[in-house]
């Protein structure tokens, strides 16, 4: 498990919250979770500088922890807070997609 | 060479029993072991239950753990459901045997952006199976995925690696999915599953619903194609195939009385052949279930145990009309010996029926079964149905030696000999009753139309419903046909008068003989008589001659003496 923080804001459509938990789930090194962590942390510093708090869940580790968040696709993004929980599937290399599943960009 | 190997793993294909009442007989003990069976049906087909069935009676009969996974219902919801069947899954999780796992996928939290895999679920559900060493796992149902997840392409191409992994694993597995349009499964996983395929079917047809289940496929196995009905009750899951009894049943020469002495008479003075059936038909009125009350009260007299099932009059009516013909079923009920199971054929389907009516005969093992009237039952299902049904029933019954009576009413005006249902091919004893309309009268009847193996009087009995019970009286035959009734007693007793008139005749006759014959005697005697007197009067005359003769000799003598008459004189020689 990885955990990265940092801050600075986002040029964001609208205002976001001061707290950004991320949870992301893979299954081993693969690539597309190499992917997933490298797409997300770009988005994250682009967008969320010094607002978020990502968590890296390796369920080949802790197979157990994918019940709790009803993980079936890997990779998985959860964003815990702010509420409500949203949860973006893929590599993350669709940024568009990212913004608009993380409410940091309104849906066109 | 790749047909050998084909063959030579048909042979070893290896089966797992589900444990489901009837379905392992279906598929020939079970379902392919290792290898995922697909479960399709339309909504509340019981296709959960099934899968939840199987895992059960995995883990309790044979031993195997099993993982249920929903993407529908959650863990608390199943098990409040199959509370009802006696499943306590609380129970089974605790002791794990049972692991329950709930996939809930919310459609609106999830934003696909770019590759993904299913790998998630796979490792879920690995761990599920490792955590209790299942052997058995149930996806129900799957589907859900495609509602769940986007890029259907992805998803497909992760099944198809659900199910190689799941085989690899050898999970015996049940995967279920809702029927399509015009696929056995609305997203065609039948593609993906293809070793054994079960569909299950709830249809309506005349207000009362049968759930069916068919084995469509099931590779490498010969399997029973039929389309078998089957329900849903305390039992779990029953499916009822009616091929699974053979004519194979011994039977025994025993005989058992009708509770009719004159009947027995007729049935070559012994009655039926315990174990057989016996069909009364007859139209409306003419005593179908007096004859069978008859028969319950002999067998309850035998301390057999009956069971009566009344499809048309509830149990205190029989009992009541019965005491009208001097038949006390009541106190057999009371001794435990008779049970009543009463209930309208319209209630449920017919194989909810067979089953309830195989629950009760396995329950109270009787030895005679009353079934009033089979007629009733067409109501819930077509002719074809209930012949099934009853096949499967008298097989049943049969094998276990018990005597079926069946009473069927047939249609006025329709022939008499033919029966709704077609049981008269299954019947072993067949009696018909009938009206015979004489005089602006209706009267009863009754003849016995087949009994196998048996000698039996080929006659009609007028039959009397009396306060005594069911008497059976010779009818008249006669030059002006059968008569019965009133006919039958102004003919017998024109008949009586004739006959006493013959009769005073003779009587007459043999007087008028009698004294004619005594004149004569009289008349004889006198003239004996006479000829007596006459004969004494000879006699006299003869004496007297005598004497006379005698005297003229003697003078003669005197005389010659008197005048020496020599020696050699004419009248000495004389």
């Amino acid at each position: 498990m990885k955990r990265k923080a940092a801050g600075g804001p986002g040029k964001n459509a609208k205002p976001a919250p001061d707290t950004w938990e991320l949870r992301l789930y893979v299954a081993g090194q693969t690539p597309k979770s190499l992917a997933a962590f490298a797409n997300l942390k770009k988005i994250c510093e682009e967008h969320l500088k010094g607002k978020y708090h990502i968590e890296v869940v390796d369920l080949l580790k802790n197979p157990q922890l994918a019940g709790g968040d009803q993980i079936l696709a890997i990779p998985t993004l959860v964003r815990k807070l702010p509420p409500p929980i949203k949860k973006i599937i893929g590599d993350l290399s669709n940024t568009l997609c990212v913004l608009v599943g993380l409410d940091l960009r309104l849906r066109t | 060479m790749a047909k050998e190997k084909t063959k030579l793993l048909r042979g070893s294909l290896q089966k797992v029993p589900t444990g489901i009442v009837g379905l392992d007989e279906i598929t020939n003990g079970g379902l392919p072991k290792g290898r995922p069976t697909l479960v399709c049906g339309g909504a509340g087909s019981g296709k959960t239950l099934l899968g939840m069935e199987f895992l059960v009676r995995g883990a309790t009969q044979f031993n195997e753990p099993g993982v249920f996974m929903s993407f529908e219902e959650s863990a608390e919801e199943l098990t409040k459901n199959v509370a009802s069947l006696g499943f306590d899954l609380n129970r089974l999780t605790a002791s794990k045997r049972l692991l329950v796992d709930y996939v809930h996928i919310e459609r609106s939290e999830i934003e696909e952006t770019g590759e993904y895999n299913l790998e998630g679920l796979f490792i879920r559900l690995g761990n599920a199976i490792d955590s209790i060493g299942a052997k058995r796992v149930v996806l129900d149902t799957i589907e859900s995925l495609f509602a769940g997840l986007p890029n259907p392409s992805i998803l497909r191409a992760e099944l198809r690696r659900l199910f190689r992994w799941l085989k690899k694993k050898g999970m015996t597995a049940i995967i279920t999915g809702e029927r399509g349009d015009n696929t056995l499964t609305r997203h065609g996983l039948e593609e993906y599953v293809s070793d054994c395929v079960i569909l299950l079917d709830h249809r309506v047809a005349n207000q009362i619903s049968t759930r069916r289940l068919r084995v469509v496929k099931y590779r490498g196995s010969i399997h029973g194609t039929n389309e078998f009905p089957f329900l849903i009750d305390e039992r779990g899951i029953v499916v009822m195939p009616i091929t699974s009894l053979g004519l194979k049943h011994t039977v025994t020469s025993q005989r058992i009385s009708t509770g009719i002495p004159r009947l027995d008479t007729m049935l070559g003075g012994k009655g039926y052949f315990r174990g057989s059936t016996i069909l009364v038909s007859g139209t409306a009125g003419t005593g179908k279930t007096s004859v069978a009350a008859h028969f319950v009260d002999a067998a309850c007299r035998r301390g057999e145990r009956s069971v009566f099932f009344a499809f048309e009059e509830s149990p205190s009516q029989i009992i009541r009309n019965m005491r009208s013909i001097g038949i006390d079923l009541q106190h057999w009920v009371e001794k435990g010996l008779l049970t009543f199971h009463a209930e309208r054929p319209t209630v449920y389907g017919l194989e909810a029926h067979l089953a309830s009516m195989e629950k009760i005969i396995d329950l109270f093992k009787p030895k005679v079964v009353i079934v009033d009237p089979v007629t009733n039952l067409i109501s819930v299902g077509s002719e074809a149905d209930v012949k099934a049904m009853l096949i499967r029933l008298l097989d049943q019954m049969k094998s276990n030696q018990t005597t079926a009576l069946f009473t069927t009413l047939t249609g006025a005006g329709g022939p008499l000999e033919l029966t709704e249902v077609g049981t008269s091919s299954l019947t072993d004893t067949w009696l018909l009753l009938r009206d015979i309309e004489i005089g602006g009268e209706r009267n009863r009847t009754m003849y016995i139309l087949k009994s196998r193996g048996m000698a039996h009087s080929n006659q009609i009995r007028e039959f009397l419903l009396t306060g005594k019970g069911v008497d059976l009286i010779d009818v008249y035959v006669g030059p002006s046909g059968v008569l019965t009734g009133s006919a039958r007693i102004s003919q017998e007793s024109q008949e009586r008068d004739i006959e006493s008139m013959h009769q005073q005749e003779i009587v007459r006759k043999k007087l008028n003989v009698e004294t004619k014959r005594k004149a004569l005697e009289a008349q004889i005697a006198s003239l004996r008589a006479q000829v007596q007197a006459e004969e004494q009067e000879l006699k006299k005359l003869t004496g007297q001659e005598k004497m006379r003769q005698n005297g003229v000799s003697k003078l003669r003598e005197k005389i010659a003496g008197m005048r020496k008459e020599d020696e050699n004189s004419e009248r000495r020689k004389r």
